[in-house]
């Protein structure tokens, strides 16, 4: 019984990490750039929910709009000031090192605004969850809704990707900047749109990462944010079902290393993944292989 | 020809003579400060930040080795810092009783936290150098969280049997009731002897200095930077692109090792935590190269000092909580300013002064 | 005996052949000349003869040596030095630096003399500088020697990028495009540098081009390519007035 709840647990995590890494696939796969900040942005997607529900008294799920909408504008102004300046700067670590940057300051700005200390985060879910087996197997209601909200997200945005106009300029935009633009493709209209759509979901899984671990603070955002990347990489950067299966997959390894393996060194084992694949196969289980012009 | 050599041993003295301003400038800052604390005119808390000072100087100009020379985005470099710490204080602490003469047990305790230190950059280096740009900084970070975590559940014994290992708890140690424990998990060694002085801090500053400089104006340094500029072409000239790589990596992990050799040696606890091993740390040291000035040895020296001190400086003054923030908005409006094509062109147009100084000095 | 032998060499993309078949001997200190229209797989033969790509057959032998296959910096070593299509110079080091970086085979010292500015360090260093002074001087270039590449204007950086790989002292210098957005002046300069390359340096030039003008200026001989494979190959005047030629340039 404990395996199952422990796979159970670990796809509900691989949920999380699958949203987040959505963000950071789909930002690599168009503007070619690791988004570092990525992370930081979940973290204040969280505090504005929090702060939503807890000071201004608003239904959860008005508050989770709002962090949406917050993030969205945030991730859009982050392209707009301080990624798409660099865009074709002579170093791709220039860019690299601005995203670092960037979420240095988000983590400051909330550092200042919301304190050092942790705060407790209410669950958005009021539902108990599921018990199975005779009460042997319980599943909370965040698991479950975490999962469930997981694969609806997956579902949408392929759909958007794979038959939208804006979805279908995404593709071509990926596929070659300068191409698209003959085209006639808005190429900074859609590498904004990836950020906003990026953004709006790393405040969704701010949300459902806090009503699964309910403790925020500044900091939350970096360590997931970076095993999301990991996930990213582990399915395919540049893959909408690689970062779904690689965030699941993660997910899943990280539970059963904590419960089978350390609980100290569940990070260490999430990180050596990161590492073997990148060794074995770069490309991750559902990447391209793209070779350098000379 | 007669004008061209003079042009060129005058240009190779400015490159010695930028060199010796830097060494100069160590030099007075040292004497200066010693000064002031031998006449007691600088505050306890002020002179305990002289140690760290030297540490942060030592990683900020040997990670400016990999970021500004070699090119490549390091994320780990804490973790080669930790790597030396432990490994260093690991020998002091078994040799305190052993070797009573502290210079000399401090002296072979940074050799083995230096070798250590390369060692491990090497066995990290050889697969990660095989990746670039984004992936090597990611992958550098992973590697600095296992070290990081790895250093966490390593528990070390000794008794009369010899040593025992665990990566468990103490009690798995297994050793008879006269047994010491040496590493002890998160609770990492205590009781290792306080060797480190500024003196000694300042001396490492030197010989970092002595062997980045000096590496850097050879034909290994231009092979490097040629890596940097174009590996492409690198290797269309037969340059061995995976040697120097390795070369400028291991150096500056060696060199990292030092300066957590020195931070082993003034405390008397060494943990491995987010905040001194871990990538918060990798950051906090790539933000002193970046504000020091990418590839600028003397500004990464310049950058580290001030932003230690600065915490202190400024401590009890209002702007004092906004000291994080600045640095982030400093850091990004700085890459801004040197990279973005834009910026490069405007500053093309308007400040012309600054380009032709730039061709004067090279 | 030629100085490169290159039989039946050939590589695909993802199924497509992007060069096919193709043969090519060229004699010590010969001109050569590779043309074709664009996307016929020009570039790509210099990259498998550099080792940038590894041929998925066929046979590469420079000088007797066989160098099929081997890696970059083993065919640099072998004696073959090339320049590139879209300049690729080390802009952030100075001119002198680029060719220095160019003698780095040629010219030993230990990294810890190096380090230690030990004697060796010093002799090696004056031989590097006073070798790569000479070179520039060749070129034209002396004056800049102490500027960032970057900062050079154009025809010089195409120039640099030539003394460069001459500093690596090849049996065989591959030129791709030297002539790319010059003006005719330039171009003409360009070709009596080449010219006098060659004689200096007792060099074996093989060169891409699209500019005729230079190709029938200088070239000994020419292969054509078209689609990958060998269209036309032989004398310059006689390739030139080959009527399967002139319909690959001019088109249908």
């Amino acid at each position: 019984m404990s395996f199952i709840s422990y796979l159970i647990n670990g796809l509900s995590l691989g949920s999380v990490y699958a949203i987040i890494a959505l963000g950071y696939t789909m930002v690599y796969g168009i503007a070619k750039m690791l988004n570092f900040a990525h992370g930081d942005v979940i973290m204040i997607g969280a505090y504005v929910a929090l702060i939503s529900m807890t000071q201004a008294g608003m239904s959860p799920i008005i508050a989770i709009l709002i962090a949406v909408g917050v993030c969205t504008l945030l991730g859009v102004v982050i392209e707009r000031i301080a990624y798409k300046p660099l865009r074709n700067a002579s170093s791709s670590l220039a860019v690299l090192i601005t995203a670092i940057g960037v979420s240095y300051l988000l983590q400051n700005v909330a550092l200042l605004v919301f304190g050092a200390n942790a705060q407790t985060f209410p669950s958005v879910i009021k539902w108990k969850g599921l018990s199975l087996a005779g009460g042997k197997l319980n599943i909370s209601g965040e698991t479950v809704v975490t999962i469930v909200v997981c694969l609806i997200i997956m579902a949408v945005l392929i759909t958007f990707v794979q038959k939208s106009k804006p979805g279908q300029a995404m593709r071509a935009v990926s596929e070659d900047k300068g191409a698209a633009q003959l085209m006639g493709i808005n190429v900074n209209g859609t590498i904004a749109l990836t950020f906003a759509i990026g953004s709006a979901l790393a405040a969704v899984a701010g949300v459902l990462l806090c009503s699964a671990y309910p403790s925020l603070t500044p900091y939350t955002g970096a360590l997931p944010g970076i095993k999301a990347f990991v996930a990213a990489v582990f399915g395919g950067i540049g893959s909408i079902p690689g970062a779904f299966i690689g965030g699941l997959l993660l997910g899943v390894i990280e539970i059963f290393g904590r419960a089978y393996i350390s609980s100290q060194m569940a990070d260490a084992i999430v990180f050596a993944v990161l590492i073997i694949v990148l060794l074995v196969k770069p490309t991750g289980l559902l990447g391209k292989k793209i070779q350098e012009k000379v | 020809m007669q004008k061209t050599m003079k042009n060129k041993i005058s240009t190779m003295n400015k490159n010695t003579r930028k060199n010796l301003l830097t060494y100069a400038i160590v030099i007075v800052a040292f004497a200066v400060m010693q000064t002031l604390i031998s006449t007691g005119s600088v505050s306890s808390l002020l002179e305990g930040l002289m140690v760290p000072i030297c540490i942060y100087v030592i990683l900020a100009v040997s990670l400016n080795l990999v970021v500004g020379i070699l090119g490549e985005l390091s994320l780990g470099h804490a973790g080669f810092m930790c790597v030396g710490a432990f490994a260093s204080a690991f020998f002091s602490k078994c040799m305190r009783d052993v070797i009573t003469v502290d210079i000399v047990r401090f002296l072979l305790a940074l050799l083995i936290g230096i070798v250590v230190a390369a060692v491990f950059g090497i066995l990290i280096g050889i697969p990660v150098l095989r990746l670039k740009g984004d992936y090597l900084a990611i992958v550098t970070l992973a590697f600095g969280e296992i070290i990081k975590n790895l250093v966490n559940v390593l528990y070390i014994g000794k008794d009369e049997n010899g040593f025992h290992f665990s990566t468990k708890d103490v009690m798995a140690l297994d050793m008879e009731p006269d047994g010491t424990v040496i590493v002890n998990g998160p609770q990492g060694i205590t009781g290792t002897p306080k060797d480190a002085t500024f003196l000694i801090g300042f001396i490492l500053i030197l010989i970092t200095l002595f062997i980045v400089l000096n590496l850097i104006n050879s034909r290994d340094g231009r092979a490097i930077m040629s890596i940097r500029d174009n590996r492409i072409a690198a290797e269309s000239i037969g340059i061995n692109v995976t040697k120097y790589k390795l070369m400028a990596f291991t150096v500056s992990a060696a060199l990292a090792g030092a300066a957590g050799v020195l931070y082993a040696h003034n405390l008397s606890t060494l943990t491995a935590n987010t905040n001194n091993f871990g990538y918060n740390q990798s950051i906090m040291i790539l933000v002193f190269v970046v504000l020091g000035g990418i590839g600028n040895i003397r500004g990464s020296i310049i950058a580290a000092t001030i932003l230690t001190m600065l915490p202190e400086l400024l401590r009890g003054l209002p702007v004092s909580d906004y000291r994080m923030l600045v640095y982030a908005i400093v850091l990004i409006v700085m890459m801004l300013f040197n990279w973005a094509p834009k910026a490069i062109e405007w500053r093309e147009r308007y400040l012309r002064f600054g380009r032709k100084k730039k061709e004067a000095v090279q | 005996m030629a100085l490169l032998d290159v039989k039946n060499l050939g590589i695909s993309f993802g199924g497509l052949r992007a060069v096919n078949a193709f043969d090519i001997s060229i004699e010590k200190e010969e001109l050569y000349g590779l043309i074709g229209p664009n996307g016929a797989g020009k570039t790509t033969v210099f990259n498998l003869l550099t080792g940038v790509y590894k041929p998925d057959s066929g046979k590469v032998i420079l000088d007797g040596q066989d160098i099929t296959g081997k890696k970059t910096i083993d065919i640099s070593k072998a004696g073959i030095a090339r320049t590139f299509q879209n300049i690729r110079l080390f802009k952030k080091l100075s001119v002198l630096d680029n060719v220095k970086a160019g003698l780095h085979n040629k010219h030993h010292y230990s990294t810890l003399e190096g380090i230690l500015r030990l004697p060796g360090y010093r002799r090696v260093e004056r031989e590097m500088d006073e070798k790569a002074m000479e070179l520039l001087k060749v070129f034209d270039l002396e004056k800049y020697a102490h500027v960032d590449a970057a900062n050079l204007p154009y025809g010089q950086q195409r120039r640099l990028e030539i003394a460069r790989a001459l500093a690596t002292e090849p049996k065989l210098l591959l030129l791709d495009e030297p002539a790319a957005g010059m003006n005719p002046n330039e171009t003409g300069e360009l070709m009596d540098m080449i010219r006098f390359v060659r004689e200096e340096f007792h060099m074996t030039i093989l060169l891409i081009e699209h500019d005729m003008k230079l190709v029938s200026g200088i070239c000994e001989r020419l292969t054509v390519l078209n689609f990958g494979e060998v269209l036309s190959q032989g004398r310059t005047s006689d390739v030139l007035n080959d009527p399967q030629v002139i319909t690959a340039y001019l088109g249908e």
